[in-house]
């Protein structure tokens, strides 16, 4: 059986340059993938590649595949591609603060579903929604149904937006940094929130993130992201256990841990390249502690490491 | 909503009486002494003092002010010094001349000016955008009474469509109403362009379209509506800027109305009807400002919430 979404070699470009290149991973039902890396890695952009809302920004996926239950995304028509958006593939934005239309109700916000996407009535739809509200544990869900985004703290306006994924009772949710824009206090709790929906109701989630203590709590897969190609991806514990990328491995060391010692977090010297100034070879190689001079010329090919991929000329962790 | 709307007209109460003061005296401070118009050469002082006496004209400036007002509050206006009539006669046959050309105007502004910017919007960069947008260029950049001759020319002059000047049928109504008009029509239609693509960017509009929503619908019902609020307050501004700047038109035209009624009277000295017109285009800007809060609280319910 082939999984629920395959991304294979996908190529996105955006005028004149390519930021995401070569990237592939596989997510089932019932599964939570943390995508991870840094910020300009291109995370977010893999999330509009597969949403199809590239052409958003004014980009487009050049080469690969993106199949969805069977079917190619790449090459489906607008039209077909919208009614899938927001029913089959739901999408949760960062910043729930700036997510949601001031000048509608909540409550119109989430109906929309209903009426877009099953046909359903106002009133069928407002009852569905109402439904949708009384499951995330929101309380008094008909006066929040009432009341515009202003009025609401940011954890109530990203549960009305998870409220809006999930009423399309879709296979697929996409969340970018769900939490990030949330106080540390209500972002364990929506993340939670989100995992215990997608184990009980068995739908997929690929969950965006640079935390890696988030991915090392909930997720089950991983793939890690490095400026816009694949630097490893494989099954949590096999990844955690033994890290393959030094990318990879530096993430990991950055995790605070309980026995990590006060003025000794660690960090990554230096950021992301620019989308315009990718090195040549492989692109982690200037801020890499074991590169070597293929490292600086040559493209490492994806190998295989234990339950998943890595892309290093010397992958670890016996190096690491 | 509507203790919003008796707050704010409240707050227009301070306003309307500064601006009377400011109109009350920007009269005594123009060159020219009323009097001179209203006797002969060679009267003497005495029958002067007579004619000063008749207008409250030798009173203190505070007395003069006060007496002005009360009056103006009771609808008494005062008497032209030229005709002898009524002030409030005379501004109440001006003023349908001039609302019908002004709300005539800014309909017209309004309607077209937002179809053109959500289609420039829309069809951002190509070439309906710049199409319109060129027509916009030289729509505002065209001065209205120049406009206004030219249209005379063509519309009147060569095809004979419509009335060269005058006021007695609708058709007398179209070349100004499309002179006055055509600048605001050039306004709207950039600032519902500018603001529609600037609320295309927002993050929401990109989770309408992770919703599945079509693109018209988010456009018309979404990012038009964010649009509008910026629109309504350029529209509001422009409702006492039609009434006043509609002068060179009703000039150019023949129309009767308030610039008419102003320019004839500045011309003549005649203040108490100066005071009256322009008391009434200064109440026109405030109650088109007034408007145009009101039907931003109504798009917009976070200046509700700011408000109550």
């Amino acid at each position: 059986m082939t999984a629920l979404l395959t991304v294979a070699d996908m190529q996105v470009t955006i005028g004149p340059v390519t930021p995401l290149d070569g990237i592939g991973f596989t997510l089932d039902r019932g599964e939570i993938l943390g995508l991870v890396g840094e910020s300009g890695s291109g995370k977010s952009l893999t999330a509009m590649a597969i949403m199809g809302l590239l052409p958003l920004s004014g980009g487009r996926v050049s080469a690969g595949s993106i199949r969805f239950d069977g079917t190619e995304l790449t090459s489906l028509g607008e039209d077909a591609y919208r009614q899938l958006r927001g029913k089959r593939i739901a999408f949760i934005s960062q910043n729930p603060m700036t997510a949601l239309d001031p000048l509608q109700t909540i409550g119109a916000q989430v109906d929309v579903i209903g009426t877009l996407h099953f046909g359903k009535s106002r009133a069928e739809a407002r009852r569905r929604t109402l439904e949708v509200l009384t499951q995330l544990r929101i309380p008094e869900a008909a006066a929040i149904c009432a009341s515009y985004p202003h009025q609401l703290s940011g954890g109530m306006k990203q549960r009305i937006v998870i409220a809006m994924a999930l009423a399309g009772e879709p296979d697929l949710i996409i969340a970018d940094e769900p939490t990030t824009a949330l106080d540390v206090t209500v972002q364990a709790q929506i993340i939670h929130l989100l995992a215990e929906l997608v184990r009980e109701r068995g739908m997929a989630l690929l969950l965006i993130t640079h935390d890696m203590g988030v991915v090392a709590q909930c997720c089950d897969r991983v793939a890690v992201l490095y400026a816009g190609r694949l630097a490893e991806a494989a099954a949590i514990d096999p990844l955690f256990a033994a890290p393959a990328h030094p990318y990879t491995q530096a993430l990991i060391a950055c995790i605070p841990r309980d026995d990590t010692r006060k003025g000794t977090l660690a960090g990554i010297p230096g950021t992301v390249p620019a989308v315009s100034a990718y090195p040549p070879g492989c692109r982690y190689h200037p801020r890499c502690p074991q590169a070597q001079d293929i490292c600086r010329t040559t493209v490492p090919d994806s190998r295989p490491r234990p339950s998943g991929v890595v892309a290093c000329h010397f992958p670890g962790p016996t190096n690491g | 909503m509507i203790g919003y709307a008796v707050r704010r007209l409240l707050m227009l109460v301070p306003v309307f009486l500064a601006v009377s003061v400011v109109i009350f005296l920007i009269l005594h401070l123009i060159p020219g002494d009323p009097i001179d118009n209203l006797i002969r050469i060679g009267s003497s002082p005495a029958q002067r003092e007579i004619i000063a006496q008749r207008y409250g004209l030798d009173r203190s400036l505070p007395e003069q002010y006060f007496i002005w007002l009360g009056n103006v509050l009771r609808g008494d206006l005062g008497t032209a010094i030229v005709g002898q009539r009524p002030v409030s006669t005379m501004i109440l046959q001006a003023l349908p001349y001039s609302l019908a050309l002004g709300g005539a105007a800014l309909l017209f502004s309004a309607s077209l000016g937002i179809l053109l910017g959500v289609i420039a919007a829309w069809k951002r960069d190509g070439w309906a955008d710049q199409l319109i947008m060129g027509g916009v260029l030289l729509g505002s950049t065209m001065p209205t009474f120049w406009l206004g001759l030219l249209m005379i020319l063509l519309f009147s002059v060569h095809l004979g469509w419509f009335p060269v000047s005058g006021a007695r049928n609708w058709q007398s109504l179209v070349l100004p109403v499309l002179t006055i008009g055509l600048a605001g029509t050039a306004l709207v239609a950039r600032v519902t362009r500018v603001a529609m693509i600037e609320a295309q960017q927002r993050d929401f509009v990109m989770l309408l379209h992770a919703k599945g929503l079509p693109r018209w619908r988010i456009h018309l019902g979404h990012v038009l509506r964010h649009a509008l609020t910026a629109v309504v307050t350029i529209l509001a501004l422009r409702i006492g800027w039609i009434l006043g700047g509609a002068v060179t038109v009703e000039v150019v035209f023949a129309r009767p109305g308030l610039g008419t009624l102003l320019i004839k009277a500045l011309n003549q000295h005649d203040y108490p009807v100066v005071q009256a017109s322009l008391l009434m285009l200064a109440m026109a800007v405030m109650l088109g400002t007034l408007l145009g809060d009101l039907i931003q609280a109504a798009l917009d319910p976070r200046v509700r919430t700011a408000m109550s």
